[in-house]
């Protein structure tokens, strides 16, 4: 397990390698530059700006020179927000997005197991219908379509929470469950499908002939298998949630991550746009080994040797 | 017994799929809605007399009414909602599916040459789709945007280009339980060079998990692109789409609600057909699942 966990880090290397590779060409390759603006400036002052930012040294150095700094945690400075470096505007923002995302999380996986488990055992009733039909919904609905709605009846109808910013408790229950929604709703999908395979069985079957009573063989043996599909989706689900964050924060003016970055890409802020993508894919990649690495704790039948 | 045969009429695999699609009332239901729809769009703006950017000065962001001529409302510039929520219908539907149309082509091309290569080749491709499958993908998207301009034509590509991944991980799977059937075998015992074999045997054998999973790649697309158009990244004025009418809508949903409603209400009832008829598909296809 351990050596795995080496050859998985070590395998993740020419991954984020590779994203910081894209990343840096893509914008070199980009027409336009950073600093053009309507007004010319004096051949002098884009020299020295050129300079001043590393922009007139061979390619390959810049990207040499790129690399070093952000494998020590440096992603240069923004080329907007003057006086602030990417980095620091990162862990300003991190902290807000952390909050929200991994609160969505949390409501997805909980809420989702919950429906999913209880539509499978009363499969093919009304209320297993109903659950489904609503997990559909938050399919098909998205959570741009969501926030906006939830806030008109709840926010500005109804009066019942506030409708941007951030703060206490009450001011994190709209992006929450807008950026959840889409994500419980697959978790319930996922989750019934495999209970309704694992109820079929033969050691549920065993269970029961034991005299176990049905709420415990639900919770404590039917559940269990059921929920390994569920963590296998945990890694596409950050991704999802990451990528939701960004329109969430924007619709409820939180200063997270998501929202630096949309602004950086309107702003044309390269080095900021930049710090993010490599900052949430390197993210990511750690999510989906962690991940793994649980994998084995709860299904005792995977093995890393 | 040649009465028995008589009876039963012999079906192809498309032929059974299609009677087990019919009895799908769901699936039908979703079909017909979308057939509606994208007729709608089709047609519909030839026959309204309002043009896209026409301002009506008498109505400025007036709620909808049968009244006067804007069914749906008109927006705070004056133009007739309905008549921008079809243009946008067509924006949105054509972005679905030329990208999934991308993703399609690189797929089956991606996944084929890796399932009948097999072998080193097989794992080397495979790999680069897993690392792939692993990043943010937007923000890749979004930054080709953001340097490269907002081109609708580069939006098709890059959104195709995100797209592939399922399906030539579908497609890879295909080709490696075709590549020794029988007929398979035949064919290249008589000397059909590999091109060939994979064009014209394996892949026309794969295409039903992929029609499938490219009903539900649609969806998807048409999803990603209302979000970037959303955020402001994808498609620019003059034109509009879905994602841009809901993103203008729901700056403005507290005085104008209907310019939210209205344009999520199309899009909301479009991905749900495409997600009924997607599933219905999969079903009639796949009739163990």
């Amino acid at each position: 397990m351990y050596a795995y966990a080496v050859r998985r880090l070590l395998g993740a290397v020419p991954t984020i390698l590779a994203v910081i590779v894209i990343a840096f060409f893509m914008i070199r390759l980009a027409p336009g530059g950073p600093f053009d603006s309507e007004r010319a400036i004096p051949p002098e002052i884009a020299a020295n700006l050129a300079g001043a930012y590393h922009l007139d040294e061979p390619l390959g150095d810049q990207f040499v020179r790129y690399l070093g700094n952000v494998l020590a945690g440096d992603f240069g400075p923004s080329f907007r927000y003057k006086d602030y470096s990417v980095t620091e505007l990162l862990w300003s923002g991190f902290p807000v997005s952390a909050q929200l995302g991994i609160s969505a999380m949390v409501l997805a996986v909980l809420l989702g197991t919950a429906a999913g488990a209880y539509a499978a055992v009363r499969r093919n009733t009304i209320v297993d219908g109903g659950i489904m039909a609503l997990a559909m919904t938050g399919i098909a609905v998205p959570n741009f379509v969501v926030a906006p709605l939830l806030t008109l009846v709840l926010g500005v109808y109804l009066s019942l929470l506030p409708v941007g910013g951030w703060g206490g408790l009450s001011h994190a229950v709209l992006p929450v469950v807008a950026l959840a929604l889409p994500q419980v709703a697959y978790v319930a999908r996922l989750t019934r499908g495999s209970m309704l395979e694992v109820l079929r069985a033969d050691f549920i079957r065993t269970a029961r002939a034991k005299g176990l009573g049905a709420r415990r063989i639900v919770t404590r043996h039917a559940l269990r298998a059921a929920l390994l599909p569920v963590v296998s989706y945990l890694g596409p689900a950050t991704a999802a949630i990451i990528t939701g964050s960004v329109v969430i924060e924007q619709i409820f003016g939180l200063p997270g991550i998501g929202r630096y970055f949309v602004q950086g890409a309107l702003n044309r802020d390269y080095t900021l746009v930049m710090g993010v993508v490599i900052f949430y894919a390197i993210l990511i990649l750690l999510f989906n080994l962690v991940v793994d690495l649980l994998y084995p704790l709860i299904d005792p039948r995977v093995r890393y040797d | 017994m040649t009465d028995l045969h008589a009876h039963i009429p012999v079906r192809s695999l498309w032929g059974y799929a299609w009677l087990r699609l019919k009895r799908n009332r769901a699936a039908m239901t979703g079909a017909v809605l979308l057939a509606l729809i994208a007729a709608a769009c089709i047609v519909g703006p030839w026959l309204l007399s309002h043009e896209l950017d026409a301002v009506d000065w008498d109505h400025i962001q007036s709620p909808p009414s049968l009244a006067s001529e804007h069914i749906l409302g008109t927006d705070a510039n004056g133009r007739d909602l309905l008549v921008r929520i079809l243009h946008g219908g067509r924006v949105s539907l054509a972005i679905g599916l030329a990208a999934t149309l991308v993703a399609v082509i690189i797929g089956i091309a991606w996944g084929a040459t890796a399932g009948y290569a097999g072998g080193r080749w097989d794992g080397f491709m495979m790999r680069f789709v897993d690392v792939l499958y692993a990043l943010p993908f937007m923000f890749f998207v979004i930054i080709l945007m953001v340097f490269f301009g907002r081109d609708i034509y580069l939006l098709f590509i890059a959104l195709g280009a995100v797209s592939w991944l399922d399906m030539a991980r579908i497609v890879r799977g295909q080709t490696i339980s075709l590549k020794y059937k029988d007929f398979v075998l035949a064919a290249r015992a008589m000397g059909t060079p590999p091109l060939r074999l994979v064009t014209r045997h394996i892949v026309p054998n794969a295409l039903g998990p992929v029609a499938v999973f490219a009903t539900l790649t649609v969806p998807q697309v048409i999803l990603y692109e209302s979000f970037l158009s959303f955020l402001g990244l994808g498609v620019q004025e003059p034109m509009t789409s879905w994602g841009v009418l809901i993103s203008e809508g729901a700056q403005l949903m507290e005085s104008a609600p209907w310019m939210l409603i209205a344009p999520a209400a199309f899009l909301t009832l479009t991905l749900f057909c495409l997600n009924f008829v997607g599933d219905g598909l999969r079903d009639a296809l796949d009739p163990r699942g």
